[in-house]
């Protein structure tokens, strides 16, 4: 459960924030359903025609939800997550950055526990076209996000946006837009993402998009060399210093790991085609996708 | 961020009842001698957050109090890695038996803590997991559980650490809590020695805040080393922006990590030089006008990218303040944008009638424009 869809339904915690006020009338906007809210003052009224609760644990008897996503500050992120953890969440949407590492890997730690799928943190979300998004992505704008077939997996919201909206101006559009955040410690990694994509009936291929830091990229190259669906791959950070977090606390090259050269390395050595700007992502895909064509329709 | 090897000890170790050496900081040469009346013969180390001091000529062993002074005079005012030294550690020299190595760090792969131990300190571990491969011993520690001294024990059996064995498991085990109350990234012991008289205690220590939970940290956060940074890049700092100061001609601001790098990406395909880094996403966009300060205040910028892809960022923010900030400081500088996404058309409609400026369709096309203008 990464791909976001509208049977979906969908916790927000920190509703009645600002920013959870904004985005959730976005998310509603494009078929999202969302059934409860958590504010522990405000349990028991409604906010945007949402039920308040005083905790995800309580709004789980009333009214259950498949999806929790968090708009909460770093500092009280951990609870908020165990909370979700605790009533049961399916997949919890992290999308809060600076959330302390030992806080992470108790999050961590309590969702493979109770079998809850978390992703990011500080992910931008999930979008898919036609059905919802639940996020920080304008998954509301046209522009950027039609249906379509191309799966798109990036660390970054505003590097992943720039790449739908290519998409969508080459006339591709999206089947989903799967955030998996530029933390270090994420819970579902570029690789799950991928399988994701893979087994989605939906999708007929995978725009990549990483960045330097960790080794990410190079276990999904080790799954992408089994795949027949075309991935085209970007991956950020090749002009940047080595041994500087470049704002994502997850995007520092430390020695030799971590670095452009290894992993472009392993995504063409696992058939991955790997560009140079985020413009040739969809050039280079419409090329793969027509050569692919007459192939696809003589198995058919 | 990281603290210096007296401040670790000070703040990190000894609260957590690790031995450590007796030592006292001096920040000159008259100080470091009367440390050195009081502890005896001594050594002295340069204080910087960098693994390179005993190379790099920043410790120095001293018998009397003349020769502490004389070895904090070399020392102080050296700069190590990139860091200027301003205070040496004098500490009592240890007539070392054996070296270990200890740490325990968040590792990434795994989402968990890991216990690390070896028999051969006072070396670089990654050289010893190479070399030696049975010398290391690793645990990862499930979190809820915990490291305890039964954990520790498991974890060294096989290991012959002769009478030293049992200190070295109630030194681990706190050295688990003391990363755990600490916040650590990294919490390392090398070498971990034991003495002529048998007793254990850390030579060295290295540690490794999380720069996350700085706030619940304080007294850590505010013994931190200081990077070695530009004065422009401690100006971002202190108007909480990220910047990275390089060496190219062509200025960049963008929101959000990744868009910035593939800014700095496609500069440098089009055969330019990024002149900096600087992230505007997330909380930080409406930050718009400081930041342009900074990047025209950068000497090298010859010309300068604007490339806005708004998510959560509202690129009508970004390009206000961006608008008014070029009102304000008049640069004579050619600007190239691309502006797409949330708020889009109000931020292209503000740059186009208060600037008289087009904004590109595509990046990569005010990217090139930009090379090509500071060429």
């Amino acid at each position: 459960m990464i791909i976001f869809r509208k049977h979906h339904r969908v916790l927000v915690q920190g509703l009645t924030g600002k920013q959870g006020s904004f985005w959730a009338e976005k998310m509603m906007g494009q078929g999202t359903r969302i059934v409860a809210g958590v504010n522990p003052k405000r349990a028991g009224e409604t906010h945007l025609g949402v039920p308040l609760f005083a905790s995800a644990r309580e709004a789980a008897r009333a009214q259950p939800f498949d999806v929790a996503v968090m708009f909460i500050p770093p500092a009280a992120a951990r609870d908020a997550a165990l909370d979700a953890i605790d009533a049961g969440a399916g997949l919890l949407v992290v999308l809060t950055e600076h959330i302390p590492a030992h806080d992470v890997m108790a999050m961590h730690r309590a969702a493979a526990r109770s079998g809850t799928r978390i992703v990011g943190p500080n992910t931008a979300g999930l979008v898919t076209p036609g059905e919802g998004f639940v996020g920080i992505m304008p998954g509301h704008n046209p522009n950027i996000f039609r249906p379509g077939r191309i799966g798109v997996i990036s660390r970054s919201g505003s590097l992943g946006t720039l790449v739908c909206l290519n998409l969508t101006r080459a006339g591709l559009g999206q089947s989903a837009f799967l955030g998996i955040g530029g933390d270090p410690m994420i819970g579902t990694t570029t690789r799950d993402a991928l399988q994701a994509l893979d087994k989605d009936l939906g999708t007929d291929a995978v725009v990549m998009v990483g960045e330097i830091g960790g080794a990410m990229e190079e276990k999904a190259a080790e799954y992408a060399a089994g795949m027949e669906k075309p991935v085209v791959a970007f991956i950020a950070g090749r002009a940047s210093p080595p041994g500087k977090k470049m704002g994502h606390a997850g995007a520092i090259v430390t020695g030799s790991a971590g670095g452009y050269p290894a992993k472009r390395a392993a995504l063409e050595a696992a058939g991955i085609t790997v560009v140079d700007t985020p413009s040739q992502l969809t050039e280079t895909l419409a090329g793969r996708l027509s050569a692919t064509q007459p192939r696809a329709m003589a198995a058919t | 961020m990281n603290l210096v090897e007296q401040a670790a000890k000070a703040l990190v170790l000894a609260p957590a009842g690790i031995p450590i050496p007796p030592g006292i900081l001096a920040r000159s040469p008259q100080e470091a001698a009367e440390a050195c009346r009081e502890i005896g013969a001594c050594v002295v180390k340069a204080q910087v957050p960098t693994g390179k001091r005993g190379k790099a000529g920043g410790i120095k062993v001293a018998a009397t109090p003349d020769a502490a002074a004389a070895a904090a005079e070399a020392i102080l005012g050296m700069s190590i890695d990139g860091h200027p030294v301003e205070s040496v550690l004098v500490e009592a020299c240890a007539e070392i038996a054996r070296e270990f190595y200890a740490a325990v760090l968040s590792d990434f792969a795994s989402r968990r803590p890991l216990v690390l131990f070896s028999t051969e300190g006072g070396m670089d571990i990654e050289e010893v997991a190479a070399s030696q491969p049975d010398a290391l011993r690793r645990a990862v520690i499930d979190p809820e559980a915990g490291f305890s001294r039964e954990d520790a024990a498991a974890l060294l059996r096989g290991l012959d650490l002769g009478a030293a064995h049992d200190q070295v498991v109630d030194i681990l085990a706190r050295l688990y809590a003391a990363y755990v109350a600490s916040d650590a990234e990294l919490l390392e012991i090398n070498p971990l020695a034991v003495l002529g008289d048998g007793r254990v205690v850390a030579l060295d220590c290295k540690f490794t805040l999380d720069d996350s939970a700085a706030f619940r940290q304080p007294e850590l956060a505010g013994a931190a080393a200081s990077d070695p940074a530009t004065e422009l890049e401690r100006r971002a700092a202190a108007a909480g922006l990220k910047f990275i100061q390089l060496d190219g001609n062509v200025g960049v601001l963008a929101n959000g990590a990744g868009l910035t790098m593939t800014t700095m990406d496609a500069i440098a395909h089009f055969g330019g030089r990024p002149a900096n880094f600087l992230e505007i996403g997330g909380e930080a966009y409406t930050k718009a006008e400081t930041a342009l300060d900074l990047v025209l205040s950068n000497p090298g910028v010859k010309s300068l990218v604007v490339n806005f892809c708004g998510a959560f960022a509202r690129t009508d923010v970004m390009a206000e303040g961006v608008v008014k900030a070029w009102e304000t400081l008049r640069p004579t500088l050619p600007v190239y944008f691309s502006i797409h996404g949330t708020g889009e058309d109000e931020a292209v409609r503000l740059v186009r009638e208060r600037l008289g400026i087009e904004p590109f369709d595509f990046m990569e096309d005010a990217v090139k424009a930009a090379v090509e203008a500071a060429r």
